[in-house]
């Protein structure tokens, strides 16, 4: 059983360090920026959403041919596709293909499927030894901390911090941090951990249906270098990544970079077809954990549509200011608020909460997730559950029986703005009360809308 | 060589059942209508603004054989002494890749100079077969690259790219925009990640 986790509790020590906070804030408004330029610079920008919210629909609709068909194709190009039920089922799999191999050192690129699914501590335990190779995730995985931002794993640490972690693992100079410096550092040391790789582990950003076909996008190339050299490549992917055409890349591809860091397109999108030459494997481990059952909900499906771009995220007013282990979710942000708790009501209670309900979300997501019309709906199901504390509920019955009776809705607001006036502030603001720790009480108004609009309408 | 671990498909029929018990109205797959998309009246010249953005070099040439004069001017490339080209009649190389099994032996390659099939102005990116490369690697572990592409060979957007390698056949292509680079360290761009440190694209008027 997950612990409970309470957004606000857990998002507590960082929204009080203010200066990390507003940093935090001004970085990734800065990308958003950015893809705001972007988006602005191609006309046609809405009716790629359009489309590729149409493409997606389509194909989650039709999930299972096209699964199928992927599956066919795949395996005519020589590629090993496995099927997977859940997380574990899923590091299964992958362990004992590293076994087969009598593999020890794994060169693993960025993948949010393989952070969901826990898969390096599960390697690790079986003496595994894994290298994140995408810089972000390398920075994370040598502070023992998980990617805070599917796109941008390490945006929460400040480059000084980065300085300490290098200097401690990888011998750079003390105080170094120098962005510059520490890149070259890494690139040193990951090349070393490329030649010495085993297996190279990667996601996936695009399976095609028609092609059998994967594929990858990164800046960095480590996705490449990491399959390059050794003989065995394995790709992990949720059933949802599917395409059902080859051409349909046309779509995404002009989309996902835009969106997710304002660039025209990542440096390498990089096509799989099959293993790389006779001797070598391509294994596929096609991945459920939950999404078949997220795909039965009219109302949630069309969260399978997200390409993992993270533009939700670096748009979201309460994300860019509380940072991602706020969520303690391994997609946080407004679509990991929607995700999370199709996996575990419970414990995900408090994130569709975590929303201003600002709807900047839906606005700039690629697929057009409608994600605060999500939100505000898993708040209905979650309050008819019972699952919000009792305080809430309590406070929210008080308020729908009150709005049914003019006349004591009247009353209550005449003695609020009578008490408001005369209150002394002791005895509003104590320690029992939380609310008001970060609040002031409004000034009461002179005069009731009620009252103004009488002596107004026949003007 | 070792027996590859089968594929595990214990999982296949519960998840596709899954799926299946929820039937879904399937909405028709969209077509993107290409008379609604940018077009660029000088594709070249975007596709060069673009690739500068993107942090990578252009160059135009008449003929292959300016490509090794306009690299002598490049530091790097002047001290450079391990050369793989794949573009031989505009750079010797150093090195005959095909003559490697190993793709670890290509760790210490200076450059590569590649051949690319086609660019696409919109986002500064150029198309590579992977039946052009003896081994996948040579992109990726060079300190530097270079791609030689020919002048005729551009579109606009991404879908006239996909309609171009609708039928591409290799184990492996790639869209490479620019130099690997990194911007994980507060935001701040590093050219130059784990791959290329630079990129040099010549636009070449006879290939």
């Amino acid at each position: 059983m997950l612990p409970i986790i309470q957004h606000p509790a857990a998002a507590k020590e960082f929204v009080n360090d203010p200066n990390r906070s507003r940093w935090h804030d001004q970085a990734l408004w800065f990308v958003r920026s950015k893809r705001d330029k972007q988006a602005a610079s191609l006309p046609e920008w809405e009716y790629l959403r359009e489309t590729a919210s149409g493409i997606k629909t389509h194909t989650i609709a039709n999930l299972s041919h096209y699964l199928q068909e992927f599956e066919r194709n795949a395996t005519a190009r020589g590629a090993i596709v496995h099927w997977a039920r859940d997380a574990e089922h899923h590091n299964e799999i992958v362990l004992r293909i590293l076994q087969d191999h009598k593999t020890h050192r794994i060169v693993k690129s960025k993948s949010m499927l393989t952070e969901e699914c826990g898969l390096n501590h599960y390697l690790e335990d079986n003496g595994i030894d894994v290298v994140d190779t995408d810089l972000g995730e390398r920075i994370v995985q040598l502070r023992g901390e998980t990617p805070s931002h599917i796109v941008l794993p390490a945006i929460h640490i400040k480059k000084e911090e980065v300085g300490d972690t290098f200097h401690t693992h990888l011998g750079t100079d003390e105080g170094a941090s120098d962005p510059k410096y520490l890149a070259e550092a890494a690139r040193g040391h990951l090349r070393d951990k490329f030649l010495a790789g085993e297996i190279g582990i990667t996601g996936v950003n695009f399976a095609i249906a028609e092609t059998g076909g994967l594929v990858v996008c990164t800046n960095e190339g480590n996705a490449d270098l990491g399959t390059s050299l050794p003989r065995v490549h394995i790709a992990c992917m949720g059933i949802e990544k599917l395409l059902p055409r080859q051409r349909d890349l046309g779509v995404f591809t002009r989309l996902l970079a835009r969106s997710a860091t304002g660039q025209p397109i990542t440096s390498y999108t990089s096509h799989f077809n099959g293993p790389r030459d006779e001797n070598s494997e391509l294994h596929i481990v096609l991945v459920d954990n939950g999404r078949s059952r997220l795909r039965e909900s009219e109302t949630f499906r069309a969260a399978m549509h997200c390409i993992r771009c993270g533009a939700c995220m670096n748009t979201c007013p309460v994300y860019r200011r509380s940072g991602g282990h706020s969520y303690r979710a391994t997609v946080p942000g407004p679509i990991g608020s929607v995700l999370s708790p199709t996996r575990d009501q419970n414990s995900y209670k408090s994130l569709p909460y975590a929303c201003s309900l600002c709807g900047s979300c839906s606005d700039v997501c690629p697929v057009k997730i409608p994600l605060h019309h999500q939100l505000l709906a898993w708040r209905g199901e979650l309050v008819g559950k019972k699952l919000l504390p009792v305080s809430k509920r309590l406070a929210m019955r008080f308020a729908s029986y009150l709005f049914r009776f003019p006349a004591l809705f009247r009353m209550v607001g005449k003695v609020g703005r009578f008490t408001l006036r005369v209150l002394p502030r002791w005895a509003t603001h104590h320690r029992l009360n939380t609310w008001t720790i970060a609040r002031e009480l409004p000034e009461a108004p002179k005069e009731t809308f009620r009252d103004w609009h009488r002596r107004h309408r026949d003007h | 060589m070792m027996k590859p671990t089968p594929a595990d498909t214990d999982a296949r029929q519960a998840i596709l059942d899954r799926i299946n018990t929820k039937q879904v109205d399937i909405p028709p797959l969209p077509d993107v209508d290409v008379d609604r998309v940018i077009e660029f009246d000088q594709p070249i010249d975007t596709f060069i603004e673009m690739l500068a953005m993107v942090g990578g070099q252009a160059h135009q040439v008449d003929s292959q054989r300016d490509v090794r004069a306009l690299l002598e001017e490049i530091d790097v490339f002047r001290t450079a002494t391990r050369i793989v080209s794949l573009a031989p009649d505009s750079v010797a190389g150093t090195i005959d890749a095909t003559q490697i099994d190993d793709p670890h032996d290509l760790a210490t390659v200076d450059w590569t100079i590649a051949r690319g099939e086609f660019m696409v102005a919109e986002n500064g990116s150029i198309w590579i077969d992977g039946n052009s490369l003896p081994h996948r690697v040579l992109l990726f572990i060079a300190q530097y690259l270079a791609i030689v592409v020919p002048r005729s060979q551009i579109v606009s957007n991404m879908h006239q790219a996909y309609e171009r390698i609708e039928n591409f056949s290799a184990r492996f292509g790639v869209f490479v925009s620019g130099p690997s680079k990194t911007a994980d360290i507060e935001q701040s761009l590093v050219l130059g990640a784990h791959g290329c440190r630079k990129l040099q694209v010549f636009i070449v008027g006879d290939l």
